[in-house]
């Protein structure tokens, strides 16, 4: 029973009738985002989506209205997005000018260690973008909460699961770009922490031309001693997809392509997952993308403390969401909470090929003290973040 | 010895003479009902009725039993006893659970997708309200004097007490994440509502709508993260409770005067949903993982029986 005294203290029952809108607390959060050029792209299969993230964010903040109605508190989302060759950081300054404390946002990770250094704590920045280790590990960005799973957590998904499926030894392969090579650089350390073996590293220097690449260029290629499973970085998607079926040797195809480790994936149905894969498809008119999933968890975090704290302070909601009562739900069976020394939102990463999802680590058997998210990405003693 | 255990089998078999009860089970992936006879430990035979299967009860009078089909976007009535769909009851879009009222007039009815509850009359077979409630109702609860609607949004993580008589919700009581199935004492003075995602069963005073007792779970041996409590019922003497624990694949034994856990009986995978016979001496639980129900002796607080009844059972009506 004593154990039970603080948390009833947490407790509150509302009696609040509807229509009392002038006493209605207004909750206000920024969502910052910069307008995308449109990259290269393999295939025109997969369009375009122009507003990754911002669907969620709407999502967030129409299921956090839906609770509003019943608590008395009315949300409110400023959408900044700053078009192509705009100042972000003038942006960022004025959503600081106009009182903006909790601020979503949607930009890679250049640009939000620069608007992180003008913020000077006085904003809780949720960043829906970024995969970063460095953020997580080193380059510690305090007031930044980091939803979507780092590189590190991805690589340590896949390598649970290869561990698992006994595909211990592992042919690299590495696309030219530096994101690529820091993906590589997630799979080496994950290799290295479950005691799998990289028996080839190959970087990918070949055209991009679908008619010779495919076909002549990926069986040559793929000579290499014998291996269980070969991990692709390329996480532009530039060469990854054409791998598949046609390596010299007949292997499975995993990391960027093939099964891939990812936050959120549309072949994800448990743990009432298929109930939000339905609401937002009603609203975004498309499937949820990771980005949007981040977004709307960051607005879900934030719904759920300031339902239970009735505070929307940024520091006040800092405090709440890294204290153990924070527990989220993700669609994804098990609470989501943050990891208080880096920021980074625990979470399980979903395997998925491209109409199936394989698994949701942490997978059993992966054992941690605390908790077996933790197994994922850079613990409390990898890190030098407080 | 010998003649003990005749004598007890002879007690045994009167008994079950006595209650020639069946047992339905909705099979959410068959898109069918399983027909059991648990006395027997027979699967008797497996009817389609409908897409994904979820909620289901039986009419007050025992001979309808109403069926939650959520991807025809339609609560069905069947026969009871030819198992004939005879109709179609306008519940709204993908419902997937429901409670009726204790004069079996009234149905209150979840739609996860448009955060409603639709009010049917049973009689009329219309729909006479819809009331706005929070995101992702579920679990849903009349009180036994009628008073009461009670819905759990599984998102918004409250449970919204509506009044029975004019639909308009009076108050919202704040629970622990992901409150999925909720049911009422049969005194009325209890409400008992499980939380997935903490792991928590509350208890919450109907006169006060306050948490008036929260119980954890804990098994040895098994992480914490699997203890999912979904279904919960309580005997009418208000003596046990039960509570069905998902992934955990248990059901844990509540003695609900002192709200103490008193065991964990193991049953099938991701048990879900559970149901009394109807003198209150067996409980049924749908394994969903497994395909199986078991049957649990709530004398002995022992696990007797499972039987294998298809794909993802996930409802359980009972019919004396």
């Amino acid at each position: 029973m004593r154990l039970f005294l603080p948390l009833m203290l947490l407790f509150v029952a509302f009696f609040s009738k509807q229509g009392l809108a002038e006493t209605k607390q207004e909750i206000k959060i920024a969502y910052l985002a910069q307008e995308k050029q449109v990259p290269a792209a393999l295939s025109n299969l997969e369009p375009f989506i122009a507003d990754k993230g911002l669907q969620g964010a709407l999502l967030g903040i129409k299921d956090n209205n839906t609770t509003g109605q019943f608590t008395g508190q009315n949300y409110f989302l400023k959408q900044e997005v700053v078009p192509l060759g705009g100042d972000v950081k003038l942006a960022f300054s004025a959503l600081l000018k106009e009182g903006y404390q909790l601020i979503i946002v949607n930009l890679p990770a250049a640009q939000l260690v620069q608007i992180q250094q003008l913020n000077n704590n006085q904003a809780l920045l949720f960043d829906v973008a970024t995969r970063t280790d460095a953020f997580r590990q080193a380059q510690c960005l305090q007031g930044v909460l980091h939803i979507l799973p780092s590189r590190a957590m991805r690589a340590d998904a896949l390598a649970q699961y290869m561990l698992k499926k006994r595909w211990n030894q592992w042919f690299l392969v590495i696309g030219a770009t530096p994101e690529d090579e820091l993906y590589a650089q997630a799979i080496r350390r994950s290799a290295k922490r479950f005691g799998m073996k990289i028996i080839a590293e190959k970087k990918w220097l070949h055209s991009y031309d679908a008619r010779r690449t495919a076909q002549s260029d990926i069986p040559v290629f793929t000579q290499v001693d014998d291996y269980d499973v070969l991990v692709v970085a390329d996480e532009q998607g530039l060469f990854g997809e054409y791998i598949s079926y046609r390596t010299w040797l007949p292997r499975p195809v995993i990391g960027t392509q093939g099964l891939v480790a990812t936050a959120w994936h549309r072949t994800h149905e448990q743990w009432g997952a298929v109930q939000i894969q339905n609401r937002f498809k009603a609203l975004a008119q498309r499937q949820m993308e990771e980005e949007d999933y981040a977004a709307y968890l960051a607005m879900r975090a934030i719904g759920e403390t300031v339902t239970r704290t009735q505070s929307a302070e940024a520091s006040q909601v800092k405090v709440y969401l890294f204290s153990e009562r924070f527990k989220l739900q993700g669609y994804k069976g098990k609470p989501l909470s943050f990891r208080a020394w880096n920021g980074q939102l625990r979470q399980p990463v979903l395997l998925a090929a491209p109409t199936s999802l394989v698994v949701a680590p942490p997978l059993e058997g992966f054992l941690h003290p605390k908790n077996e998210l933790d197994t994922l990405g850079y613990d409390q003693p990898e890190t030098h973040c407080k | 010895m010998e003649i003990k255990a005749i004598l007890l089998s002879s007690l045994l078999l009167s008994t079950s003479l006595a209650t020639a009860e069946t047992v339905f089970v909705t099979l959410e992936k068959d898109n069918a009902i399983a027909v059991v006879d648990p006395i027997a430990g027979k699967l008797i035979k497996t009817v389609d009725v409908g897409q994904r299967p979820r909620g289901i009860a039986l009419s007050k009078d025992q001979q309808i039993l109403y069926i939650a089909t959520s991807d025809d976007d339609a609560v069905i009535e069947v026969d009871a006893n030819t198992l004939q769909v005879k109709g179609k009851l306008p519940s709204g879009e993908d419902p997937e659970t429901f409670a009726i009222n204790k004069l079996g007039t009234r149905m209150y009815v979840s739609n996860e997708d448009d955060n409603q509850v639709t009010v049917i009359d049973l009689s009329s077979k219309q729909a006479i309200h819809q009331v706005a409630v929070g995101v992702e109702p579920e679990g849903i609860a009349v009180s036994p004097d009628g008073k009461w609607v009670v819905s759990a949004s599984e998102t918004t993580n409250m449970v919204h007490w509506i009044d029975g008589v004019s639909h308009e919700i009076k108050a919202n009581t704040l629970v622990d994440p992901r409150p999925r199935a909720l049911s009422f004492t049969a005194d009325g003075q209890q409400l008992w509502v499980t939380s997935e995602i903490d792991g928590t069963l509350m208890v919450i005073d109907v006169a006060s709508k306050k948490i008036i007792q929260r119980v954890h779970f804990s098994v040895p041996g098994l992480g914490q993260e699997k203890i999912q409590p979904v279904g919960v019922v309580i005997d009418d003497k208000r003596q046990w409770a039960y509570v069905a624990l998902g992934p955990a694949n248990r059901v844990a034994v509540i003695n609900a005067q002192t709200f103490e856990v008193e065991k964990y009986l193991l049953v099938g995978a991701r048990v879900w949903n559970l149901a009394f016979s109807p003198a209150q001496e067996r409980l049924y639980t749908t394994n969903g993982v497994s395909h199986d129900i078991s049957i649990i002796d709530l004398e002995n607080h022992k696990v007797t029986k499972s039987i294998a009844v298809g794909r993802y059972p996930w409802g359980v009506a009972v019919k004396p």
